[in-house]
């Protein structure tokens, strides 16, 4: 359909552009904000895919939640302008940047040519794998025990978090 | 599809060490909580974990639809990450009273790790192992920084933390590629695609992935440069367990993925891990030579022995599997002890960790020098202590795999890092000084590292103890 | 609804532009009415008698409201970031009208019938939230500033217990979909799901204590997430000025207030229909099919418009301390004990 490849291309422009806007901003909030665009651009993506659960869950708990209380964050610790941070150009940077060059270029020609005799799905299959059933299905029975180990997982987290930010170390 | 009673209960070293910290967290949270009821109750908890695993030892079963291992493979290792936790906790307990920092919470977050290391070692599928090394390492960042009120504590917590979660990326790039290409996480159908799917460009990339984020894990080179730093700015007994726990979980995690499921002998993949394992061995041992710290120099030692396990994972056969099984009880064990140590002789204000601290030791404290000492022989491979059986093994298992190259410049490092090590005995034994451990060396502690440096010994006396357990028991 | 369009234009962006637009002729003519409303309501309530003059009882005013604030300067400070500071109302309007896709409004019509109906307005909803943010910060104003910070620290913290409520009436019927929700309830008032929802009568009265609960909670969580008193700290103007919005002026204002009544509406809406039947009559079958269900919906939310404004303008402002508590340590424990007891008691 020419509508759907329409809207696939204008959205993946949109994910690159912002996520490359992101990236060369200098003034934090800015950059942030490219993030979110991004976020929202990939979870259009995932819609074209029929991923809906995820979608959502994409907007919902990154864009909504952890991309604003990053924000939040920003603006609290007032960084202006991250100008002062950045350092002249050495030979460090100039061989890291090289060698990140040539990893792109890898993985761009092996998503060139290394896709063949991969599993392929279908569209029906697509769109019964996106509900949120069948996550949900999936989640209780054969993934329940990750789905447990994530349960202890957050709790150390939320353990260790509280540590580091208690107001009085006793 | 559902979690049956027998799945709970053939896991129970992971179940009762993850019930023992929330009981444990529970305790701590009550009001007046003792912090000597949640430091006993940790013990118990590891010991007893240690004992469900030699118990399950023998029978080997995967469990809870395919996603673990349980008993053989992964029984051996908890029972090395449970030993680790246990000293770890016996050591932290002197070390933070002297700091004014005890909380229990301290024992809870090394309970969490430990479920962390087991869930790495017994993982069959992708996510498990992620889950596994996540839990690890946000216990681990936390403990990193637990001393709030040092600025080094501080400061190599967030370079952990930062690098950490980068190396995270990697590993989950590397999972999608995989899953990707193999359509499945499961590392039992993994293994069964392996032919074909080592043909793919794009698993292979996926590979690559896995590798740099498991060389950061055990800290190789080039991924090595966070380990000296961490393992200096640290709390003594956490860096302990970082160089030994977590390692061990890092390289059970290898293992698992790299010889158990892919068949890398002979692949690229091989290669990378051989190029890997030699530039960890040339440039921790060459870089251990000029420290002064203690921590640092053990931090780089770290890195020289993750170079030489390294080799035995690029062998990808058995026997490699078995040295570096062998080689991480070892390492362990003898690692442990150093800082253990270390961690007494070390004062509040972070002095007295240079070798010059520990002129005229043996005089002061001739059998805390004299264990110190045998860790030291042990960890620069001298017969007959435990480290040079772990070496013999390894290095064995590359000449057999046609890395002869690589066993020779194992052997050559091996002799640059006896310098180092035997450096901090000479120190102790041959020049004169006034080193003084100002405080009383806690009995119960001190009891520990006498057994950490009889096991030393005699794993090096009966070495085949470890390599019968993996030839006997490991089937699966 | 998109079949029908379908059928008469064919398969054109045309559909996807008008049926986009559709809630929009709804939701312009309630902000009139309830601008209206809430003057109204508030001048009664302190014994006066408000707008007189424009029209019978001064119900033209709104409409004379609007073309004030049409041919009002627009302004921009200088130090403001201008296109954030001019995108910031729209991202926020925008953020509640989304949320109108999923919302039920008859048995007939539904913007868009997807499975994950009330979760997928949860989600867009957080795009209102970064438009409060960016307003704030793009005014570079200390008060608007800090109103977008409390605006989007109590948004955040209100999510959790609003979540979890609707989790509990989701469980109760085993879909997202408020459409779905909605036909569940068919029957009466007695079938609503805050009386228990259709279930047999031993399991209506145990569900009983725990859906009234998790009914208010939704209600108070919902009027938190619309920044409305008695949580209208970011607009607190005894403190800051007019908090996020302190240096909008003209159409820019007019939207942001556009903004707050359709999330009042939609906070209704989403309460009614998970709660209280939806479109359904309270009577069964008397009064139903799709116009009468069309008035119930509207009627019944409404009511929520009326009460929030009811509430507005009773109750002083919470302190900030407070409604962190009261959402952290109060609304969430008592849902996570409800959620825990209804899906004992459902699968018992």
């Amino acid at each position: 359909m020419i509508l759907e490849s329409i809207v696939f291309y204008s959205l993946a422009v949109a994910s690159v552009g912002s996520a490359l806007l992101m990236v060369t901003r200098r003034n934090p909030v800015i950059a942030a904000l490219y993030l979110i665009l991004n976020f929202f651009c990939l979870a259009g993506l995932y819609l074209t895919l029929q991923a809906q659960f995820i979608a959502v869950i994409h907007i919902l708990v990154y864009a909504g939640a952890i991309m604003v209380l990053f924000l939040f964050v920003i603006m609290l610790l007032n960084l202006g302008d991250e100008r002062k941070l950045s350092d002249a150009i050495s030979p460090r940077k100039i061989i890291a940047g090289g060698l990140s060059l040539a990893l792109l270029l890898e993985l761009l020609s092996i998503f060139v040519t290394g896709t063949e005799g991969l599993p392929e799905y279908n569209a029906d299959q697509a769109l019964q794998v996106g509900t949120v059933e069948y996550i949900g299905k999936q989640l209780f029975t054969k993934f329940l025990f990750p789905f447990e180990v994530t349960s202890i997982l957050l709790l150390a987290a939320i353990i260790g978090a509280i540590l580091l930010a208690k107001k009085k170390p006793d | 599809m559902e979690i049956t009673i027998s799945d709970l209960w053939q896991s129970a070293p992971m179940v009762s060490l993850t019930l023992t910290g929330l009981v444990a967290l529970l305790v701590e949270s009550m009001k007046g909580g003792r912090t000597t009821a949640v430091y006993g109750l940790s013990l118990a908890g590891c010991a007893l974990a240690f004992v469900f695993s030699l118990w399950s030892l023998g029978s080997e079963v995967i469990v809870f639809n395919g996603m673990i291992l349980q008993g053989g493979y992964a029984s051996y290792f908890s029972m090395v990450f449970t030993s680790s936790a246990f000293f770890t906790i016996v050591l932290s307990r002197p070390y933070m009273q002297r700091l004014h920092r005890e909380q229990g919470v301290l024992y809870i977050l090394i309970l969490f790790a430990t479920v962390g290391m087991m869930l790495m070692a017994s993982a069959m599928d992708l996510i498990i192992l992620f889950l596994g090394i996540e839990l690890m390492s946000v216990c681990l960042y936390v403990l990193t920084g637990f001393v709030r009120t040092k600025v080094t504590s501080n400061e190599s917590a967030v370079k952990y933390f930062l690098l950490g979660a980068f190396a995270t990326g990697f590993l989950l790039y590397g999972i999608a590629l995989v899953y990707g290409t193999a359509g499945t996480t499961n590392l039992k159908l993994i293994s069964q695609s392996f032919a074909q799917l080592s043909g793919n460009s794009l698993f292979l990339m996926g590979a690559g992935l896995l590798v740099i984020a498991f060389s950061f894990k055990v800290a190789a080179v080039p991924f090595h440069m966070w380990a000296p730093d961490v393992y200096e700015g640290a709390p003594t007994p956490v860096t302990a367990f970082m160089s030994t726990g977590a390692k061990a979980a890092a390289f059970a995690a290898f293992v698992t993925v790299f010889i158990r499921t892919f068949a890398i002998t002979g692949t690229p993949i091989s290669e990378v891990v051989a190029f890997i394992a030699a530039a960890s061995m040339i440039l921790g041992n060459v870089t251990a030579i000029a420290q002064s710290n203690l921590k640092r120099m053990l931090a780089y030692s770290s890195i020289a022995h993750a170079g030489y396990m390294l080799s035995g994972i690029a062998a990808g056969s058995a026997e490699g599997e078995t040295g570096i099984l062998f080689y991480l009880a070892a390492y362990t064990l003898m690692n442990m002890g150093a800082f253990g140590i270390i961690s007494w002789v070390e004062q509040q204000d972070d002095t007295k960790l240079t070798f010059d601290d520990y002129a005229g030791f043996s005089a002061q404290r001739p059998v805390v020098a004299a264990m110190l000492s045998v860790f030291m022989f042990s960890l620069a491979g001298i017969p007959p202590f435990a480290g040079f059986f772990g070496k013999y093994y390894v290095f064995l298992a590359a000449v057999k795999a046609d890395l002869v190259w690589l066993a020779v410049i194992g052997v050559l490092t091996s002799v640059i890092s006896v310098y180092y090590y035997l450096r901090l005995v000479m120190v102790m034994y041959f020049r004169d000084g006034n080193a003084t451990i100002e405080e009383r060396v806690p009995g119960f502690a001190f009891a520990v590292i006498g057994v950490i440096a009889a096991l030393v010994i005699l794993l090096g006396l009966y070495p085949s103890l470890v390599v019968d357990i993996s030839k006997t028991f490991f089937k699966l | 609804m998109y079949e029908l369009l379908h059928d008469l234009l064919g398969d054109s962006l045309l559909v996807y532009v008008i049926g986009a637009a559709l809630p929009l002729l709804f939701v312009l003519p309630f902000a009139v009415v309830a601008v209206l409303l809430e003057m109204k309501v508030s001048a009664h309530m302190q014994d006066r008698v408000a707008y007189m003059y424009t029209g019978w009882h001064g119900v033209l005013q709104p409409v004379a409201d609007i073309l004030k604030l049409l041919q009002k300067e627009d302004t921009v400070p200088a130090a403001a970031d201008k296109f954030l500071f001019r995108l910031a109302p729209f991202l926020v309007f925008m953020g509640g009208y989304a949320g109108f896709a999923a919302l039920p409004f008859s048995s007939a019509y539904i913007g868009s019938n997807i499975d994950l109906g009330v979760f997928y307005i949860l989600a867009v909803s957080s795009l209102a939230v970064i438009g409060l943010m960016m307003s704030g910060w793009a005014s570079n104003n200390k008060w608007s500033l800090f109103g977008a910070m409390r605006s989007v620290a109590q948004i955040i913290s209100y999510e959790i217990p609003s979540a979890l409520s609707i989790l509990v009436a989701v469980m109760i019927v085993g879909s997202l979909n408020l459409q779905e929700v909605s036909k569940f309830q068919e029957g009466g008032i007695q079938n609503w799901i805050v009386f228990g929802g259709p279930m047999p009568l031993l399991q209506k009265l145990l569900l009983l204590p725990f859906t009234i609960t998790a009914f208010f909670i939704l209600f108070l969580a919902g009027i938190a997430e619309v920044n409305r008193t008695p949580f209208d700290l970011p607009e607190a103007e005894s403190e800051l000025v007019q908090g996020y919005n302190t240096e909008y002026s003209g159409m820019k204002f007019a939207i942001f207030y556009l903004a707050e009544f359709a999330n009042m509406f939609l906070v209704s809406g989403i309460v009614v229909s998970l709660y209280l039947g939806g479109w359904t009559s309270p009577f069964g079958d008397v009064m139903s099919g799709p116009i009468w269900s069309f008035f119930w919906f509207v009627a019944k939310g409404m009511f929520f418009v009326f009460l929030q404004v009811w509430i507005r303008w009773t109750l002083p402002r919470l302190r900030v301390d407070q409604l962190m508590y009261t959402s952290w340590k109060v609304l969430t424990p008592f849902l996570f004990v409800c959620i825990f007891a209804v899906g004992l008691i459902l699968v018992l």
